[in-house]
């Protein structure tokens, strides 16, 4: 009888594995074990293996496995506790997968034309897989963290999708409320589905009215009521969908009509509409102490824990540091958060503000701390001093608020804020957009300094050639270390529609705002 | 070694040759040409059973030494793991108590009988030796020293290879620098893993206190360090490296995480107790006192109830059975569940929500959601009532609630409050435009037309007319406004 265990290289893995072949021995048993690791073996592992006496019972191989693709322009490497451990822990132990990764796709679609990279991170994976291939450089866009732009409610229709029901390794599980049977049903969410490629991009506001045009064409009934504020339309509950055995029945079309049915009765429940009014003020500037209040009693009124950690970790980034001892909440939700909040002031995602320190005094701080900045030496991020936050600032350097003239034409956007209503251009698309301009760093020194990341920018003297072939059908590899969101992907397909070039991801994981909050918990051991 | 003696014992027992002894006193002549001869043959034996001599693998790299390991598929591996102790090898050969190249006088030999290479010299000059035998034990480099063109890496070369997978010895950087500089090179070459390898390495082979200080001054590599304690569960070793680096927070952190591990509620309230007087943060401290507190109070209060409830007597335990225990419950579900269960109790019980806002400081704000929310589900109203009112110095009392009255709408709605009991609240929302929503939303009819009256509102009013029931109390309500000449109305 052969065991054959095929995990990630982590510690707590091994001594279970270790617990079960030392049970094994102990009862006499006698079989053969193997352990495949996947991406690669890690050297701690082998250690705990030695130690636990293991070692001789077990071989270890590895299975390479890098690169996932979840869609034809995504590739994920399913790594989320990438996350964690580098921007919490510090610890570098998944860099050299992701050279590995870059290196994959460098063999297998050839060389591409330049590289740029911002972010500690960034330039570290660069490097080593410069190394590695013992070459110079490609095209990338690396990954500083835009903690703002995760912790933001989605509000495309797949990022809507994947924050209330989780899309994991590119499929979803739909469950009865969605299916309208007593049945739950997992579906692979990718270009395949014709329907779902149309509408995936889209903000919620157009996603109804175009899947009820495309089922009236159907020749299916519709009471269709403009209720919601914020900018979907709502079914009225008497009408629905021809049953399966009616004609006119098309099961993609039911079931993407059913999820965002689901998903407007959660969101009416839990306020989204105030929701996202406080997140774009917060985003903007304005009405700060309204937001700073409906922040308040949501944590008074224990909806979430989640929920409540998000938005006080967007409070805290975008006004640079909470107001009181941000540990307070811990009241509501329970002791142990005391740990998660150390966590979140570890990686600067909350902050506190000294005291005496007033909502207009911020702007100033804000200035010094720039000069400041730009004097010193990039420290080490993972010091237990948090960072200031410099977002104002960047965000009226790189226009991430757009000027509102007029009402915003979700339906056919004009930049890439349509992603968020109109409200906000994700930063980190926004950094991607301006460098392909640029072709480079220049003009952005600025926002580079605030941005607290040190450019990997190619070299003065490039040895790149600027291929004309290669610029007339341009791909370019997106990086993200970290985590990426589905709003920023949409944003950057969006992107690429207008600049015509196509834009291929890579991720270290799909990420959302819970994801992010819940990798920061400490739970049980 | 036992081995090797075993082999020698079998070897002169059942050897055709004769054994040498220095006390021979035959023909020198022929004894060396029989010794010759001799030494000859034996290592064509030898060399076939003899697994004292180092083999060596097909990638040249001597078998069973700790720089050779299998990495891929083998039955059985015996692999040798990069950094074990190159001097005891358990489970292969000793061949590390024999020099790999024999110099010309190697005891062992001597006494053997047989040489390798060309060393005819020892036993030509012993044989011509007479009479005393001058042993001298013989200096030379011990064996690991020796350039094996297998281990003779640089640090930087061996930080490259472990990127790159490949399996490295790290035992021969002995010299705290060439620790270092492997350290360094690590850090360079971003590679946590290989990182955490050295580390690994130099933990071992370092007493703590100087790991410790080369740390300090090497942020990536302490994190690497730290992040592994955590994962690997070596609380002491990690509280010592953080008391070293006088991070005492974290020492208080780290060690407060370890009630996470701790299931019994007893041990934990024992183990809470302990935590108080760590050095935490002001801040923290106060969380900690309080966690301790309430997981006491939990505690008793848990035993009361759990008694109560077996006991049959309450009626309302009873009627709303618990669903779950309070223990380690946050503070606001343990107040709902007060506000619940032992709302009318005095402020002395450890029970009564009073004690509760009392002991742990809970703001009025929280205090009156809480309280609302429990009463309400309890469909209380009066309780609701009493929360939401207050009496000010002259003896009159107001309605008054810490949170908007839309909320509370809201919290006695989800409760299916009856439209009277609602639209009292209601009527008490400050924003024009919420009340209307609200009013209209959950048919407070009353509260919709007086305040269309209140807005001077005809046309409003008037349309609601037709929301309302024909003949009701309300439509005539309606009407009675409308006709009534004294307003002035906008529309």
């Amino acid at each position: 009888l052969r065991f054959c265990f095929l995990v990630r290289p982590r510690v707590r893995t091994m001594r279970f594995i270790a617990d079960i072949v030392n049970a094994d021995k102990m009862s006499g048993r006698s079989r053969k074990y193997k352990i495949i690791f996947s991406p690669q073996k890690f050297y701690a592992c082998e250690m705990v293996l030695e130690e636990e006496g293991v070692f001789g019972d077990v071989t270890c191989d590895e299975w390479s496995f890098y690169l996932l693709p979840l869609d034809e322009d995504i590739i994920s490497m399913e790594l989320p506790e990438f996350f964690r451990d580098y921007f919490l822990e510090g610890d570098h132990r998944w860099i050299n997968p992701v050279a590995r990764a870059l290196q994959l796709l460098n063999s297998l679609y050839g060389p591409f034309g330049r590289t740029y990279g911002i972010g500690r991170s960034a330039k570290m994976s660069y490097e080593l897989w410069r190394d590695l291939e013992e070459e110079s450089e490609r095209q990338q866009l690396g990954g500083y963290t835009d903690y703002v732009t995760a912790l933001c409610s989605q509000v495309v229709y797949e990022g809507l999708v994947d924050d209330t029901f989780r899309i994991k390794c590119g499929s979803v599980d739909f469950g009865p409320e969605v299916t309208s049977s007593d049945k739950s049903i997992k579906v692979l969410l990718n270009s395949q589905d014709k329907v779902f490629s149309q509408i995936r991009n889209e903000h919620f506001s157009s996603v109804f009215g175009f899947l009820s045009q495309k089922s009236r064409n159907l020749q299916a009934q519709y009471d269709v009521s403009a209720t919601l504020a914020w900018g979907a339309v709502a079914l009225s509950p008497t009408a629905r969908l021809p049953c399966p055995s009616q004609p006119g029945h098309h099961p993609l079309l039911s079931l993407h009509i059913g999820a965002c049915e689901s998903i407007m009765k959660k969101k009416t429940k839990q306020d989204f509409q105030e929701t996202i009014k406080a997140e774009h003020s917060l985003l903007e500037g304005f009405d700060i102490r309204e937001s700073t209040s409906f922040i308040e009693e949501h944590i008074d009124r224990q909806v979430s824990p989640i929920e409540s950690l998000r938005l006080m970790c967007l409070l805290s980034i975008t006004e640079n540091g909470l107001h009181a001892d941000p540990a307070a909440p811990s009241q509501s939700y329970g002791p142990e958060h005391l740990l998660t909040f150390h966590n979140l002031k570890r990686m600067g995602l909350l902050t506190e503000q000294s005291a005496g320190e007033t909502l207009t005094a911020v702007e100033s701080k804000v200035s010094k701390l720039v000069t400041d900045r730009a004097a010193g030496k990039i420290t080490d991020a993972f010091s237990s001093l948090a960072r200031k936050s410099n977002f104002r600032a960047i965000s009226k350097k790189l226009g991430l608020i757009p000027r509102l003239d007029g009402e915003y034409d979700l339906k056919m956007p004009r930049d890439m804020a349509y992603v968020f209503g109109g409200a906000y251009v994700p930063l980190s698309c926004k950094i991607i957009e301006q460098v392909l301009e640029r072709r480079g760093w220049q003009g952005l020194e600025e926002v580079v300094r605030l941005l607290n990341g040190n450019d990997a920018a190619p070299r003065a003297d490039s040895t790149v050639e600027d291929n004309p072939a290669c610029e007339a059908q341009r791909v370019v590899l997106a990086v993200f270390l970290g985590g990426c969101t589905f709003s920023e992907i949409a944003a950057l397909r969006f992107l690429g529609k207008e600049r015509g070039c196509k834009f291929i991801f890579l991720t270290t994981a799909i990420t959302n705002s819970a994801r992010m909050m819940e990798a920061t918990i400490e739970a049980k051991a | 070694m036992s081995r090797v003696r075993a082999d020698e014992e079998e070897y002169w027992h059942s050897s055709k040759f004769r054994a040498f002894t220095f006390d021979d006193e035959d023909d020198e002549l022929s004894q060396l040409k029989e010794s010759k001869r001799a030494v000859n043959s034996l290592r064509d034996i030898v060399d076939d059973d003899d697994d004292d001599l180092e083999r060596v693998s097909w990638s040249g790299e001597p078998v069973g030494s700790i720089s050779w390991s299998i990495k891929e598929t083998a039955s059985g591996s015996t692999s040798s793991l990069d950094g074990r102790d190159s001097s005891l090898q358990k489970g292969s050969s000793s061949y590390a108590a024999l020099p790999k190249q024999a110099s010309s006088y190697s005891l062992s030999s001597l006494f053997k009988g047989r040489n390798k290479l060309s060393s005819f010299q020892s036993l030509s000059d012993a044989l011509t030796d007479t009479g005393v035998k001058n042993y001298a034990p013989e200096l030379r480099r011990p064996k690991a020293e020796y350039k094996d063109y297998s281990s003779d890496w640089s640090p930087k070369d061996t930080v490259r290879r472990m990127q790159r997978g490949k399996v490295c010895s790290l035992e021969r950087f002995r010299s705290l620098q060439d620790k270092l500089v492997l350290l360094d090179e690590a850090v360079a070459g971003h590679d946590g893993n290989v990182i955490t390898a050295v580390l690994i390495f130099l933990k071992r082979t370092l007493r703590r206190e100087i790991l410790f200080r080369e740390l300090e001054v090497r942020q990536v590599a302490l994190c690497h360090l730290i992040h592994f304690l955590r994962e690997t569960g070596e609380q002491k070793f990690l509280l010592d490296l953080l008391r070293f680096l006088d991070r005492t927070e974290e020492v208080a952190l780290s060690q407060y995480r370890e009630h996470l591990n701790i299931q019994d509620v007893e041990k934990r309230r024992e183990f809470l107790k302990g935590c108080i007087g760590l050095p935490f943060s002001a801040e923290d401290t106060s969380h900690i006192q309080d966690h301790y507190t309430l997981l006491e109070r939990q505690i008793i209060i848990e035993a009361n109830d759990r008694h109560l409830e077996m006991a049959g007597q309450s009626e309302l335990f009873r009627k709303y059975p618990r669903k779950a225990s309070i223990l380690n419950m946050p503070l606001v579900t343990t107040l709902f569940y007060s506000c619940f269960y032992h709302y009318t109790e005095a402020e002395g019980m450890f029970s009564s929500p009073t004690n509760l806002k009392k002991t742990f400081k809970i703001p009025d704000k929280q205090y009156v959601l809480t309280a609302l929310a429990a009463r309400a589900k309890l469909r209380a109203w009066g309780d609701v009532d009493a929360l939401l009112t207050t009496k000010n110095w002259l003896g009159y009392t107001k309605k008054k609630a810490p949170i908007g009255f839309h909320r509370v709408v809201e919290i006695l709605q989800r409760n299916n409050a009856p439209v009277q009991v609602l639209q009292e609240y209601v009527r008490l929302v400050e924003d024009v435009e919420t009340r209307l929503n609200l009013a209209t939303k959950y048919k407070c009819h009353d509260v919709v037309i007086e305040t269309y009256r209140d807005l001077k509102d005809r046309v409003q009013l008037t349309a609601y007319k037709s929301k309302v029931e024909r003949g009701s109390a309300e439509e005539e309500k309606i009407q009675n406004i409308l006709s009534n000449m004294q307003i002035r109305w906008k529309n």
